[in-house]
């Protein structure tokens, strides 16, 4: 429930009810398919149905006959058109040209071949019908340990061994460490395909207008600068004279945190036609062509000492790259080897990371990027280590965790952690829980036949991309304030919120830091024509890097702000309090509006001081941040049918200084949700052809209202030293801690069977296997 | 398989306001409401009639408006998000929307509000449970449901005050 | 998302609405909720469709000489909501009531749902453990059919080129009698993975008449009369339900293998006995 604002009290850390709403509520949002230009075409894309093929011919006639259709162009309209970026760099990565319109060879289903633009979009549909491709089938692999054997299909016929790069990292002496380990515990975990399913699927609407030679795209994205900058190159468009407009955002998840073949092939489009053209991906396409995540399968080892001390993490990893690679998708998994050692103070790791071509829609960033696949694959082998030691997994966590008076701490992959308290969310956890009554209760459980699972995960996250040297693009972000002659204000801000609510937690920070009425502020951010350069939002960033951005141009204009009080005073002591500038001597005040005003009248300036009441800051992280938090999950597995239910899911979160509780409870919320999904029913299939079984919401299973259980979100707050708001960020928390703690309890509940792991889905025939046959 | 399809007149009223048309016997009434109107409130979130996204009532019984022609409605009478507050007033339902955070991207939530008013109408005082199976026909990627829940009970106890 | 062109036709009557469906090119529209969403992803395109909400009587629900009429177009909320239905046909009403969701029971018709036959259908295995009667009619008059001879097969029924189900009809239930069905459902897709309806006679325990309807097991739903005649001959639910699965040539797809829908038909079959036991009571 939201909390009433009253004049003059701090708005930071309550429950301030969002701006956002009041258009999302009517239906009075403008999403890209809301829009109509005149003269606008729309555009319906023709897309291989096999995963692997050689094109042979393509006949467009019939479709080009069809009335309203207006152009249909293929690949090789399209070829001098650059190559669908990838950001990501490592050494000795192979990147396979990637055009916007397949050439000669397609190379996964779904894989854009033509384009038809007509003057509706059902008849653009219909034309899309009548382009006859003629494809020679070649073999194709969609599954990564697969594709690695010897005689595999070549994804790539230039690169037969389907490897698109090695990387490799490791700390301390791993051999030595593992040859002398008291006890060593090897496992083979997987982090499956998950399909995104933002509720809006992609959207781009371009607009040309030739006689400026500028070029507009709308897109439904979370980063519109480095859109417009990559679209810019792609297409040889001036960047100056593209705008792209990022509307409202129907969820992104990471999935918009990209560059698209589609949203330059509209930009060409617009450009060849002279008309504004519109394409709304279909759900079949969202399923097909959007980035997948995950996609991992992980070989972990983890040495320890008999008293349960962590003594060193060995790691390979496959990720299952796709047939391409999208801006981000090689970078992913090395996320995951940064954050390998979790919480733990453990400094001996040692990763090998193998990124395999598959016939398969690119994996990329998907909720947690990384870290998600990272802390599942700690969190079990910490289960598997417990149970090894018939230790207790909380106490075997407490013991290896990095103790408050080790902040700042120098991880085993080169990270130094912030600030933490890692014991203190466990604690609350296991309080709330009453984690030994829970034990009892499970023992009595047990005596009746039923299979009860306690299980915990105890997360730490890399949020807050981040400093620019680890980040591709720049990690910055950017702010500016204006002041308008009337005192109200206008923020710009460089990120892209898309749901998380930044136009009300930055109107807080406004509000709080200038004295000003919250309603006084609005936040204008995702249109490249009024907003300066900024990164986007994505990675736990908007409010802790975006946030602060904002922080620092509200001082630098604070201080402009006394510099005319003073002036107007005349004095040379004012404070700024609640809106007013006053004189210390005095007691004489001038409110903002006022000082604004005379800013812009400019009668008479301070010395050395411009006209005018903005100021802009591009801010630069000297760090990422480390949120943390235990989730605790508590489960009863059906014996007769394998269904695993969720009794009781407490999570505890860190997210550093809260902003807004009810948003950051929601962010809690939505992102556990994304966590049971993977636990207990995503999975994206694709068949030995390369086929994506589960390609409709009538056959992949996000999780429905039905489906989840009440999640009691609670917090512990360790301020970030990284920002003067000390918050971290709370984007992806939840999915981050999730799916660990259910795994565990199911694993828990059926270790009596001698269960030790199970990989996800816990789907019930999974369950019912193990219980039939007693082992995993 | 290209055939001349004569266009259809139809009237249909749509918060509380007639509309009459010529259109394409397959012209879905999502799209009707979206490109021919510009009621541009309900979405389309898929085509299998999963989402609910498109949610709006007919003649007071909520639907998937991605899954009826606008034939079909002729003659209906049509409630959008767009026709749910009045005189300016919202809703109890948006209110607590509003108030209990219970949207995000807000690509759900008017499917979700005209489902929980299709709720609420037929169930005045529901049950956790029972919003839960009231709601299963829209999905929400962004909130875990829980504080839509929230809302439905809040507005369920406003209505009811 | 979008179908291919067809002619859209709403005749006012029974007979108009059979001569338009006389043409093979026609198809029958009642709620669309199975049809609509095959012709947007075009895996059907009918060239016209012959709406019939606009013919008269179909939507009628009524209690005559000891059954229940429902009327082809009568919605699965209509169903489940029904007094009548609720308080002398439940195990129809609680069928209704696990089909989709509250915008597909709205919009859904039993008539609709039925002619289509999809083999993980809630309907189908209620009007097989009830014996349900289906009207089709036809230019030439109007049959009635068993619903164990109506599902034929996989989207395949006894409703024959031309023809319409107008009406379901199903027994009120005699006092002793006890109901219920018990779903599966596959998560993503709300359908059965499989569904199991029992309805049963008992006096002091022993039953004198059993029905078991199934659904999602196979390609098409079915009586389970080997169970049936178990439990009429004092088998315990338990052992009588192992027998659901004996024969069958089960379903299997990325949501449940044959051996574990077999397994979950023994499983939902003894569930829905159980809770028909205890109704009967």
């Amino acid at each position: 429930m939201a909390s009433v604002i009253t004049e003059q009290e701090k708005l930071i850390g309550k429950g301030i009810k969002r701006k956002e709403d009041p258009r999302l509520i009517t239906g009075t949002a403008t999403y890209v398919d809301d829009m109509q230009l005149p003269g606008m075409h729309h555009a319906c894309i023709v897309r291989s149905p096999y995963a692997a093929a050689n094109i042979k011919s393509i006949d467009i006639k019939a479709a080009l006959e069809t009335p309203g259709v207006v152009a249909v162009y293929t690949g090789a309209a399209v070829k001098d058109v650059g190559p669908v970026p990838c950001g990501a760099s490592l050494p000795g990565l192979r990147v396979p040209h990637h055009h916007i319109l397949a050439q000669d060879r397609v190379y996964f289903v779904g894989h854009p071949v033509a384009v038809v633009v007509a003057t509706d979009r059902y008849i653009a549909r219909d034309g899309a019908d009548l382009v006859e491709v003629d494809y020679d089938v070649l073999p194709a692999v969609a599954d990564p340990e697969k594709a690695l054997a010897d005689g595999a299909p070549a994804v790539h016929p230039q690169w037969p061994d389907n490897v698109a790069f090695n990387f490799h990292q490791e700390n301390g002496e791993v051999e030595k460490v593992f040859a002398e380990a008291e006890v060593v515990v090897k496992q083979r975990i997987t982090s499956q395909r998950l399909i995104p399913s933002s509720m809006e699927t992609r959207a781009v609407l371009a607009e040309y207008r030739s006689g400026e030679k500028a070029l507009t795209i709308y897109s439904s994205s979370q980063i519109p600068h480095l859109l417009r900058t990559l679209v810019a190159g792609m297409l040889g468009v001036p960047e100056h004279k593209l705008r792209v407009v990022v509307p409202e955002v129907g969820g992104g998840f990471g999935s918009k945190l990209n560059v698209y073949a589609e949203e330059a092939l509209m930009g060409w489009i617009a450009m060849k036609t002279g008309k504004p053209v519109k394409w709304i991906e279909s759900r079949r396409e969202n399923f097909l062509t959007t980035i997948h995540g995950r996609g991992h399968v992980d070989y972990y080892e983890i040495a320890a000492k008999k008293d349960g001390t962590i003594t060193g993490i060995r790691l390979k990893l496959i990720q299952d790259l796709g047939a391409y690679h999208q801006l981000l998708t090689p970078a992913i998994p090395t996320l995951s080897v940064l954050m390998m050692p979790g919480l733990y103070r453990c400094q001996t790791i040692c990763a090998d990371i193998v990124g395999v071509f598959t016939n398969c829609v690119p994996t990329d960033a998907y909720r947690g990027a990384g870290r998600p696949e990272a802390t599942h694959g700690i969190e079990r082998m910490v289960d598997m280590l417990a149970a090894e030691l018939k230790m207790d997994a909380a106490e075997l966590r407490l013991k290896n965790f990095i103790q408050p008076g080790e902040f700042p701490f120098a991880s085993a992959t080169g990270l130094t952690y912030d600030s933490g308290d890692y014991a203190k969310p466990l604690k609350k956890a296991l309080d709330i829980v009453n984690y030994m009554g829970l034990r009892e209760q499970q023992r009595k459980a047990r005596a009746e036949g039923r299979w009860m699972g306690i299980g915990m995960s105890t997360y730490g996250e890399i949020c807050a991309f981040g400093p620019s040297p680890a980040t591709p693009a720049g990690g910055w972000e950017s702010a500016s304030v204006r002041i308008e002659p009337s005192g109200k204000i206008t923020v710009h801000t460089g990120v892209s919120p898309h749901g998380q609510g930044e136009e009300t937690t930055f109107s807080q920070i406004v509000a709080d830091e200038l004295g000003v009425d919250f309603n006084d502020v609005v936040v204008l951010h995702g249109d490249t024509a009024i907003v300066q350069y900024g990164i986007g939002t994505f990675g736990s960033r908007g409010t802790a890097v975006g946030g602060t951005a904002l922080y620092f141009a509200l001082q630098e204009l604070k201080a402009k702000i006394k510099r005319f009080g003073a002036m107007l005073l005349d004095t040379d002591s004012v404070v700024y309090e609640e809106g007013r500038c006053a004189c210390r001597k005095t007691g004489n005040s001038v409110s903002l509006a006022e000082i604004a005003g005379a800013s812009y009248r400019a009668m008479k300036l301070p010395p050395g001081t411009e006209p005018g009441m903005m100021a802009t800051y591009f801010w630069e992280p000297p760090n990422f941040t480390f949120p943390f938090g235990a989730h605790i999950v508590v489960t009863e597995v059906d014996k007769e049918t394998g269904v695993v239910t969720i009794q009781r899911y407490v999570a505890v979160d860190d997210c550093g200084k809260i902003l807004n509780p009810l948003i950051v409870a929601g962010q809690v919320h939505g992102g556990v949700a994304q966590g049971i999904g993977q636990s207990l029913y995503e999975h994206g299939i694709y068949d030995d052809n390369g086929q994506l079984l589960t390609g409709e919401f009538m056959d992949y299973a996000i999780p429905k209202i039905t489906m989840m259980p009440w999640i009691e979100s609670e917090h512990t707050e360790t301020p970030s030293p990284v920002n003067p708001l000390g918050v971290k960020g709370v984007g992806e928390a939840g999915t981050i801690g999730c799916s660990p703690a259910v795994v565990n309890s199911v694993v828990d509940a059926l270790s009596p069977l001698g269960v030790r792991h199970l990989d996800m889905p816990l789907s019930p025939e999974k369950i019912w296997k193990v219980l039939q046959g007693g082992q995993a | 398989m290209m055939i001349a399809i004569m266009r259809r007149a139809i009237a249909v009223t749509i918060n509380g306001k007639r509309h009459s048309n010529e259109v394409e016997p397959r012209l879905l009434l999502i799209h009707y409401l979206r490109d021919v109107l510009g009621l541009t409130g309900p979405h389309i979130g898929c085509e299998t009639s999963i989402c609910g996204a498109c949610t709006v009532l007919v003649n007071g019984k909520a639907i998937k408006s991605c899954t009826m022609f606008a034939v079909q409605a002729n003659g209906a009478d049509v409630l959008t998000i767009e026709g749910l507050a009045s005189d300016g007033n919202l809703h109890p339902i948006q209110n607590a929307f509003w108030e209990e955070h219970g949207a995000q991207c807000g690509y759900c939530t008017p499917g979700m509000i005209m489902a929980s008013k299709q709720l609420l109408d037929r169930n005045a005082s529901p049950t956790e449970e029972e919003i839960r199976h009231g709601l299963e026909g829209n999905l929400c990627r962004c909130t875990g449901y829980q504080h839509i829940v929230n809302a439905v009970k809040s507005a369920a106890a406003k209505m009811g005050a | 998302m979008i179908a291919h062109p067809f002619d859209y036709l709403t005749p006012k009557s029974l007979p108009e609405a059979l001569l338009l469906l006389a043409d093979p090119d026609a198809k029958a529209l009642a709620g669309g909720m199975s049809l609509i969403p095959m012709m947007k992803l075009r895996l059907a395109a009918p060239a016209k469709l012959v709406d019939l909400r606009g013919v008269p009587g179909l939507t009628s629900i009524s209690e005559e000489s000891g059954r229940l009429k429902i009327g082809a177009l009568a919605t699965h909320f209509d169903i489940e909501s029904s007094r009548l239905v609720r308080a002398k046909c439940p195990l129809l009403a609680m069928a209704a009531a696990h089909i989709g969701d509250v915008q597909v029971r709205n919009m859904g018709t039993i008539g609709g749902s039925i002619a289509h036959a999809d083999p993980a259908a809630d309907y189908p295995a209620a009007l097989q453990a009830l014996e349900a009667t289906i009207s089709i009619a036809g230019v030439g008059g109007t049959r009635a059919v068993s619903a164990a001879e109506f599902f034929v097969d996989t989207f395949t029924t006894a409703v024959g080129p031309g023809e319409l189900v107008v009406e379901v009809s199903v027994p009120v239930e005699a006092a002793g009698t006890g109901t219920s069905y018990q779903k599966c459902l596959q998560p993503a897709s709300g359908f059965a993975i499989v569904g199991v309806a029992a309805r049963l006679q008992a006096v002091s325990g022993n039953i004198s008449m059993a029905r078991i309807g199934v659904t999602g097991l196979s390609g098409c739903s079915f009586r389970a009369n080997g169970v049936e005649a178990l439990l009429e001959s004092g088998s315990d639910p338990q052992a009588a339900a192992a027998a659901i699965a004996n024969g069958i040539d089960a379903n299997s797809d990325i949501h449940a293998s044959a051996e574990y829908r077999l397994h979950l038909a023994r499983v939902y079959a003894a569930k829905a006995i159980r809770a028909a036991l205890a109704a009967a009571r």
